[in-house]
């Protein structure tokens, strides 16, 4: 696959802006300067970089609980997801949704989500209204292994394929729910097994290969731009940290030497390393790369931290839109 | 059935005293088993089940899929057929998600099958906010389901509580939700040693008083013994009432207690509109509207899903200075 350096370049950049944003992230959590539980998205880095580099602003995700690095791929501004972190009135959703509902809708970003499977039914309706509309729009929805257990996730795949929706499920199989393996909550090893049930592809894609999900990424995405109908995606990954926050090692779920093994696959890296053997990025560029985003990161945090917290009259507002 | 109000022992904490309650209920009966996500390996991700996985073996605590429809339908389909289930919806905002399974199958089985089924089903959960959980894991939704014939709902306000009522509510041979509170799960309180009941249906008055009838739900229980406190330093002399469960509700004593006190207000912790304290409300005036000396209170959360920022979680959920204010406002007196 031919792909510029622009757009290898550009799929690194949002690799490493999520990968910043989650660690100062969890450090605020786990020393209690932000309320509340954070998933972070560490690790799982290249799937988020690697679909969003061929989604538009009018192209539409739905995410998970684990949702800052999908945000963040698809241009979620810093300093409004910091304040949304941090509870603050200047947040994305002025301090009332917090990690597990920051969305920008401008973005089309349908929102994190408290409910494992709730994504895939609203996938569905932004897809459809694509269709409507007749717009050229797509819809990916982000999920887990855990979730593609709900009911939620059969109806919606079930309904995109008759519908022929303009959606692509993109299935984040990082091997656990929660503290429960892969193995031990489906009989299935491939999640992608199921697309065959409801009529549609499904395709198994090493997660931590960025070339690898944007390449099978442009083909589900492309399909159903045009059209096609929908697909599955899964991406093969894997959560370095907790199910919450960050300790990540010394678990009982998982030993430690699996963590550490597929640590050795850090996505960034591997990247990195394959793009500074190919003269495309070097070693020093990478490193520049990641103290911009950060010195953003921390900018963002001055700003959140800066900003008030909204005021008790907040309370009672956006409950209803008042109809025009 | 008696309530036996045993001895207590020792302090235990009310997480403790839960995860108490199914390990001794469990190894008195084998048909009882523990299903739900993430609560035998993990011992639930509240702790409530900590421990039973190495006690009870993987048949008998089992870690479910992410699929709360699914899991209902195990505890009902194996509680009509002879076992005595217990199933754990982890956060009580996602049984938005088995509806159906506990509102059109758990609760109307028995009476479709013209009593043709025996239903001996707990379904636990936890609800209330107060961690910046944010909209979708903080709710207290107990009025749903108290509107459903064929189920009881039950609200422990703290250990003693939590294991009795359990005990009762999985020896019960009804389909049984209990509801615990998050930010209770660290309170500590004298629990008995030995397998008790809390008699189902019987409401226990906590704190007896002769001036004014606080109807306190759960974790509005604590609360409103502070503010029973805060009270007694103007003078008054608060009774509150802890009705433990909510279906069946023990209508009798409470409206005893109004008899005495002509004033009341019901504190739950739930959205104050169409919340389970206006059904108090409206069963304190049918039975003791001539008692009444002032319209009966309630105290709950205002009308909006529960915000992240604590400032505004703060404003949100009710508290002890919440109750007594509210107490004042209906006793005419300046907050
Ligand atoms: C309906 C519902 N059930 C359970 C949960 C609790 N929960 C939150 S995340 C999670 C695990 C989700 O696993 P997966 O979908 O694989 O996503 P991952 O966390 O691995 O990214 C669970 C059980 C929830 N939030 N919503």
């Amino acid at each position: 696959m031919n792909v510029s350096t622009e757009a290898l370049r550009d799929m690194h950049l949002r690799m490493v802006r999520i990968r910043t944003f989650e660690e100062e992230a969890g450090k605020l959590m786990e020393s209690g300067r932000v309320p509340g539980s954070l998933h972070l998205y560490v690790g799982e880095e290249a799937v988020a970089a690697g679909v969003m580099a061929h989604l538009r602003d009018s192209d539409q995700i739905t995410s998970t609980h684990r949702g800052h690095g999908h945000l963040v791929a698809k241009g979620g501004d810093f300093k409004q997801m910091y304040a949304e972190l941090f509870g603050r009135s200047t947040g994305y959703c002025k301090g009332k949704g917090g990690s597990m509902h920051i969305s920008d809708l401008d973005l089309g970003m349908l929102g994190a989500n408290g409910i494992v499977g709730a994504g895939p039914p609203i996938a569905i309706g932004a897809a459809f209204s694509n269709q409507y509309r007749k717009t050229d729009n797509v819809t990916v929805c982000f999920f887990g292994d855990g979730a593609s257990n709900e009911g939620t996730f059969h109806e919606a795949a079930n309904m995109a394929a008759v519908f022929k929706l303009p959606v692509v499920f993109v299935c984040e199989n990082n091997g656990f729910g929660e503290f429960t393996r892969q193995e031990r909550h489906q009989a299935i090893q491939d999640v992608a097994d199921r697309a065959s049930g409801y009529g549609m592809p499904g395709v198994v894609v090493d997660g931590m290969d960025v070339m690898a999900v944007y390449e099978a990424a442009g083909e589900a995405i492309m399909r159903a731009r045009r059209g096609g109908g929908p697909s599955l995606l899964e991406c093969k990954t894997y959560r370095f940290y907790d199910h919450v926050g960050i300790r990540g090692l010394g678990v009982a779920y998982r030993d430690d030497s699996e963590v550490l093994e597929w640590r050795k696959r850090d996505p960034i890296t591997m990247f990195e390393r394959k793009l500074d053997e190919e003269g495309l990025l070097s070693a020093g560029e990478a490193a520049g790369i990641h103290e911009t985003a950060l010195a953003e990161v921390r900018e963002a945090i001055a700003f959140a931290e800066a900003s008030p917290f909204p005021d008790a009259s907040a309370l009672l507002e956006d409950v209803y839109t008042a109809t025009d | 059935m008696t309530t036996v109000e045993a001895k207590p022992t020792r302090q235990l904490s009310y997480v403790a005293a839960v995860s108490e309650a199914f390990a001794q209920l469990m190894r008195e009966d084998p048909d009882i088993f523990l299903a739900g996500e993430d609560v035998a390996l993990g011992g639930s991700v509240f702790g409530v089940s900590r421990g039973l996985l190495k006690e009870f073996g993987p048949e008998r605590v089992i870690d479910t899929p992410i699929s709360e429809s699914g899991i209902i339908g195990l505890g009902l389909g194996a509680a009509a057929t002879g076992l005595r289930p217990i199933v754990d919806i982890m956060f009580m905002d996602f049984m938005g998600v088995c509806m159906d399974e506990i509102v059109n199958q758990v609760a109307k089985m028995k009476y479709m099958f013209g009593g043709k089924a025996k239903l001996p089903l707990t379904i636990h959960t936890m609800a209330g906010g107060g961690g910046s959980m944010a909209a979708q894991h903080s709710q207290s939704l107990e009025a749903w389901f108290c509107h459903v014939p064929g189920l009881k709902v039950v609200m422990p306000s703290g250990p003693y509580e939590a294991k009795g009522l359990m005990v009762a509510a999985v020896r019960d041979d009804n389909p049984v939700i209990v509801i615990n509170n998050k930010v209770s799960l660290r309170m500590q309180a004298d629990v008995p040693e030995e397998l008790y009941e809390i008699e189902l249906g019987r409401a226990h008055v906590v704190r007896p008083g002769t001036n004014f009838t606080i109807v306190a739900i759960g974790r509005m229980v604590p609360e409103s013994l502070k503010a029973a406190e805060m009270l007694a330093a103007d003078g008054l002399d608060v009774e509150v009432i802890d009705p433990r469960t909510l279906q069946p509700f023990d209508t009798a004593t409470v409206v005893e207690s109004v008899r005495k006190t002509h004033r009341a207000l019901v504190a739950h912790e739930a959205v104050r509109f169409g919340g389970i304290g206006a059904e108090i409300a409206a069963q304190i005036q049918e039975e003791a509207f001539d008692y009444l000396d002032a319209p009966v209170g309630r105290v709950g959360a205002p009308f909006s899903p529960v915000p992240f920022s604590p400032p505004l979680e703060k404003e949100y959920i009710p508290d002890a200075g919440r109750v007594a204010a509210e107490v004042r406002r209906i006793l005419g007196k300046q907050v």
